[in-house]
């Protein structure tokens, strides 16, 4: 996967999918719509003052909450290119995967960075490069079953070769 | 080393003896439930899924439209029509408007759940039938796509806290204060990632509605999966409803545990949670002056009959305070049916409440009682975040029916006792 690149956009812990995409807007199927509405609870400034390919890091437990896929969806087509949080909530975890948005888990690099930071991520092996200060973060591994998900763009790949090979056998 | 109950059946769906904390299986799945919403995003993702045309099991694919049903404008009346479509072209189990409700409501009471088996669903709350000893899960909508095209999901094996609830219940106390304390206790991300298995002799009277509470906010705890064992009470209710076939599943007495916490369940008050997090509980008669603008009574995590009774027992020759607003929201329309052959429909008339149609409407903002700016609303649902209910500036409290009621009755969070006696303890 090509490396991430952008200024830092920080917020705290426990950020839920209420906030990230409020329930009223829940019915928006289209993504470039519902980028119009990403965190809308959160910060209402937010959708202005993001550039493409701009790094969101938060605190824990990020996208707690409903099991709402536009979260996720919203943010990727935001222009986000990635979230850093000490731990993901699990069903935005397996709904970013599934939708291979790239998520990184790192508690130091969600104490040390700062808002607007420069930080360069490359998402194969997990680093994360504060450019400002000079600082790197390793990010946990995901586990291989998953690197094979995301390496095939998402969930979608890995059920098309599963039906291939069903109707194969 | 023996296993738990949730080991044991991803085990079984996965076509292994056994599983361990941590590793990724594909499991078998027995249902796929979908709303309108997690459904018309799936539905996009389905038809892009190369080889994939018909739904691979759709006697257990089954759609509750819920959200913003019956209608609540254009927008939402056509992504209903094209569910729908999709639905019944698919000969999947379709629940209209008038047969239906709120879905975690919809499949226990229709049979279509039960022990043993892997559920997942297109909505958080979908860990409501772990009160029926099934692992059950909220997903995303691919998930819900790929589980239509292959029949299988993949999970990472859940490591399981361990609650168990000491003594006994004190009068007013139910499911909802047990859940809201224990997350109070844990914290919303307590259990991120784990399994919650629920145990203890405090819990062996606990109707079904209770456990269906409990297991459905388990998910505010973080947690996958909340699961029950079993029981004769389970047993009865499966019969009620014409679930006969089933597999019960045990957790071994050497099972591995990631944590356990005990609680004393016999010093538990009745629970109010204070905005804009689940956590942040405490005990009703440590909530000082709060004064209130609305109610809402039911939704899936209590507008069981059980909840509907409690709350009409409170209300019962009482009068909403006049500034309130009271919306009661049974789970489903079966519900509803069962509050007009008990005469509750009447009580709650008579006490000036309105009883809504069966839907999910005000407990995401989404019609039929959205709160406004600096609203405060007491509400029975299971979420209290910032504009949850309406705008960002209204304020959600969570309570069981009793204290939503009491608190209608009052114009402010009330205790039941302010307001009526308890029925006989249990
Ligand atoms: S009632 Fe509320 S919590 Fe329950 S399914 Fe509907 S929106 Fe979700």
């Amino acid at each position: 996967m090509e490396k991430l690149r952008g200024r830092v956009w920080k917020y705290g812990p426990n950020i839920n999918t209420d906030v990230i995409i409020p329930g009223r807007y829940c019915h928006i199927t289209d993504p470039k719509e519902l980028a119009r509405y990403c965190m809308a609870d959160l910060d209402t400034e937010f959708i202005k003052k993001i550039k493409p390919g701009d790094i969101v890091v938060a605190g824990g437990n990020f996208g707690c909450g409903s099991s709402r896929e536009v979260a996720p969806l919203s943010i990727k087509a935001s222009g986000i290119g990635g979230v850093v949080a000490p731990s993901f909530a699990r069903i935005f975890y397996r709904n970013a995967i599934n939708i291979g948005f790239p998520i990184f888990e790192s508690a130091a690099a969600y104490e040390q960075i700062d808002e607007g930071d420069e930080v360069e991520i490359d998402p194969d092996t997990g680093t994360i490069h504060d450019l400002t200060k000079g600082t790197e973060y390793k990010a946990a591994a995901f586990p291989e079953f998953l690197q094979t998900i995301m390496s095939r763009g998402g969930l979608r790949g890995y059920a098309e070769e599963e039906l291939a090979r069903q109707s194969a056998s | 080393m023996g296993m738990t109950i949730t080991e044991k059946i991803l085990a079984a769906h996965a076509g292994r003896d056994r599983v361990e904390p941590g590793e990724i299986v594909m499991v078998d799945v027995d249902v796929v439930l979908a709303n309108e919403l997690s459904a018309a995003l799936a539905i996009d993702e389905f038809k892009k899924i190369e080889g994939a045309t018909r739904i691979r099991d759709p006697e257990g694919a089954v759609f509750v439209p819920d959200h913003f049903t019956p209608n609540k404008d254009i927008t939402t009346a056509k992504l209903v029509q094209r569910v729908r479509e999709f639905a019944l072209e698919q000969n999947a189990r379709w629940f209209e408007v008038g047969r239906a409700g709120i879905e975690h409501c919809v499949l226990p009471q229709n049979g279509i759940v039960g022990p043993g088996q892997v559920i997942i669903g297109g909505d958080s709350h979908t860990t409501t039938y772990g009160a029926l000893g099934a692992f059950s899960t909220g997903v995303g909508s691919t998930d819900v796509a790929v589980a239509w095209a292959i029949g299988q999901t993949w999970l990472r094996v859940p490591p399981t806290v361990k609650v168990t609830y000491h003594g006994r219940l004190r009068p007013w106390v139910t499911g909802k204060d047990l859940i809201l304390y224990t997350i109070g206790q844990l914290t919303v991300d307590g259990a991120t990632y784990m399994a919650m298995e629920f145990h203890g002799d405090a819990l062996a009277e606990l109707p079904m509605a209770g456990r269906f509470t409990m297991a459905n906010m388990s998910i505010e705890a973080g947690a996958k999966n909340g699961i029950f064992h079993p029981d004769d009470i389970t047993r009865e209710y499966l019969g009620s409803v014409g679930h006969n076939r089933y597999t019960e599943f045990r957790s071994d007495p050497d099972a591995a545990y990631e944590r356990d916490v005990e609680i004393d369940a016999g010093t538990i008050e009745p629970q109010i949670a204070f905005p804009a997090i689940p956590e942040n509980t405490r005990p009703v008669t440590e909530a000082g002056t709060v004064e209130i603008d609305q109610v809402v009574i039911g939704t899936c995590t209590n507008g069981w009959i059980e909840d509907m009774r409690e709350a009409a027992h409170v209300l019962r020759g009482h009068h909403v305070d006049p500034r309130v607003r009271c919306i009661v929201v049974p789970g489903s329309q079966e519900v509803q049916r069962q509050m007009v052959k008990e005469g509750l429909m009447e009580i709650f008339l008579d006490s000036d409440c309105i009883v809504s149609t069966s839907t999910c409407g005000p407990c995401i903002g989404g019609h039929m009682g959205v709160l406004g700016e600096y609203e405060k609303c007491v509400s029975t649902t299971n979420r209290n975040f910032v504009g949850r209910m309406g705008a960002r500036t209204a304020e959600i409290y969570l309570a069981n029916p009793a204290v939503a009621a009491a608190s209608a009755v009052s114009g402010r969070i009330a205790h039941p006792d302010e307001v009526a006696s308890p029925v006989a303890a249990g």
